[in-house]
């Protein structure tokens, strides 16, 4: 059975209707990458899982439960944390407050804590005390995956990691995937940087107009097939 | 001599102002809401006190001690029961709804406890005195400007100190954010007001102490404390503190000039300060 799946998940913003029946797995220790252009409806369903949005109960589940109508700190309480689009760190706390109140709804004791995230991206440590959002934006991303982490997450949703960022940045930032999965977390990635995405995930959705227009392993999937599913041209 | 002792009066009394204005300026800082029912919250606090103290025969102290919690709780039921549907992008619905409710409560007070004027009993504490040098000083204005400060320093503590002081601030900063986070703003938001309710219970001892009250004082109390607000830049503990003290030694400096003066005195200090800097004193960098 899947860690966290969705099921013929619908979801809409008043009488715009945005996912027209998703169907997304992951399986534990596995990460999965969703593609898709701008309004394809990756960042709805990624606000769909963590909570944002409410569902009907039964179009999400987590690790045998039925999550979809939950609120987002129900969702963060069983252990699915997100790093939302444009990082939003709050300007109000410092970079080690920001870290400290990923743990507010699960503290849970794991791999994860402010030593190790210090660890992994080492620039925080000395940033420590600096408010969050005085850092670059790939150190911001930092913070961000760092504040999601700090609740030992068993699902870890990151929305756009590379939106924004320098390509030397993105590089510094998905180098610490490994770590991440290492960590034991199933990860979710949404992008639009598609060689990104291929390098990291075992499996790869890709969406269009609120559906899954293509699935399947990268190593299974030809350029074509994803140019096809992108941008609904018929190859 | 007396100019020193009219301003140790005075930044005495500030001490008065600032309890009346802490609880305000946690709320506006949290939620950007402005509780126009904060001053008879305040009187709502002092008859609590006072039937507790009359009818039960408590210390005034100890009866405080007991209407904090009491205060909390409805505090934390007003807010996650009412104010935080009027929470939203217009800032009217609150005001207007905060404006009902204070009218609903000097209206509550009239009906349980008459418009006589009352007075919470302290014994022979409400005329000690200190002699510090060549100045005396009563022991209950020294008592509310030390609590005053206390209360200052334990808002900032929680505020900068604590888990639920960083949910405060994030939750004021981004409320979806703050969800993914597992808080419930909800939840903070209700806690906010109870604690300004807390502290709305001290400033109802010290005011129910040191001069009489009725259910309808609570409107004139609510503007020193916007006044203090204000002066000391929206946000910042420490700048209540300044504010109610400006407000106190002017207040006492008009009235040491002629005693029809010492509220017009406050009022002209709040409009100076204004005139010159405009967001207060000590304004939040961000906002």
């Amino acid at each position: 059975m899947a860690l966290l799946e969705t099921r013929s998940l619908t979801a809409s913003y008043g009488d715009f209707q945005a996912l027209f029946g998703v169907d997304v797995r992951l399986e534990e220790g596995q990460t999965v990458a969703i593609i898709g252009a701008n309004g394809a409806g990756k960042t709805t369903l990624m606000r769909s899982i963590s909570g944002v949005l409410r569902n009907a109960l039964d179009q999400i589940s987590f690790d045998g439960r039925e999550i979809g109508g939950l609120s987002a700190p129900d969702v963060v309480a069983l252990g699915v944390a997100m790093v939302p689009e444009g990082r939003k760190l709050f300007p109000s706390l410092t970079v080690e407050e920001n870290l400290l109140i990923g743990r507010y709804g699960r503290a849970v004791e794991g791999f994860w804590s402010l030593e190790t995230i210090y660890e992994m991206f080492p620039i925080l440590k000395e940033r420590r005390n600096n408010p969050g959002t005085a850092l670059s934006g790939g150190q911001q991303q930092m913070v961000a995956i760092g504040r999601a982490l700090m609740s030992n997450p068993r699902v870890l949703l990151c929305d756009e990691l590379s939106l924004g960022l320098a390509p030397v940045v993105i590089k510094d930032i998905y180098a610490a995937f490994p770590k991440i999965k290492a960590s034991g977390a199933s990860i979710i990635i949404v992008e639009q940087d598609i060689g990104q995405a291929l390098k990291v995930a075992d499996q790869v959705y890709c969406m269009m107009e609120g559906r899954i227009t293509l699935s399947g392993k990268p190593s299974e999937i030809s350029r074509e097939q994803i140019h096809a599913a992108y941008f609904g041209a018929h190859a | 001599m007396s100019v020193l002792d009219t301003l140790i009066q005075g930044i005495l009394l500030g001490g008065l102002y600032t309890l009346f204005a802490a609880g305000l300026a946690l709320v506006f800082g949290i939620m950007r809401l402005v509780n126009l029912a904060h001053g008879d919250l305040i009187v709502m606090a002092a008859f609590l006190i006072l039937y507790l103290v009359t009818g039960l025969g408590l210390n005034p102290f100890v009866a405080a001690l007991i209407a904090m919690p009491v205060m909390f709780g409805i505090g934390w039921a007003l807010q996650y029961f009412v104010l935080n549907r009027t929470l939203g992008p217009d800032i009217l619905p609150p005001l207007l709804v905060t404006f009902g409710l204070s009218i609903v409560i000097q209206n509550g007070l009239l009906q349980g406890f008459s418009a006589d004027s009352r007075r919470i009993p302290i014994g022979p504490l409400e005329s000690a005195s200190i002699n510090l040098g060549p100045i005396a000083v009563g022991v209950m204005p020294l008592l509310t400007f030390a609590s005053a400060v206390l209360v200052i320093v334990a808002l900032n503590v929680i505020f900068y100190r604590t888990s639920l002081g960083r949910a405060f601030r994030a939750t004021s900063d981004d409320k979806v954010t703050a969800g993914l986070m597992g808080i419930r703003p909800d939840n903070i938001f209700a806690i906010a007001t109870g604690l300004a309710l807390v502290v709305a219970t001290i400033a109802a001892l010290y005011l129910g102490a040191r001069a009489n009250f009725d259910p309808t004082i609570g409107p004139a109390r609510l503007i020193y404390a916007f006044e203090a607000v204000i002066i000391g830049g929206l946000g910042s503990f420490w700048g209540t503190l300044v504010g109610g003290i400006i407000i106190g030694v002017a207040q006492t400096f008009g009235a040491s000039i002629n005693p029809e003066w010492q509220i017009l005195a406050g009022h002209v200090a709040f409009l100076i300060v204004l005139l010159f800097r405009p967001r207060g004193l000590f304004p939040r960098a961000v906002d």
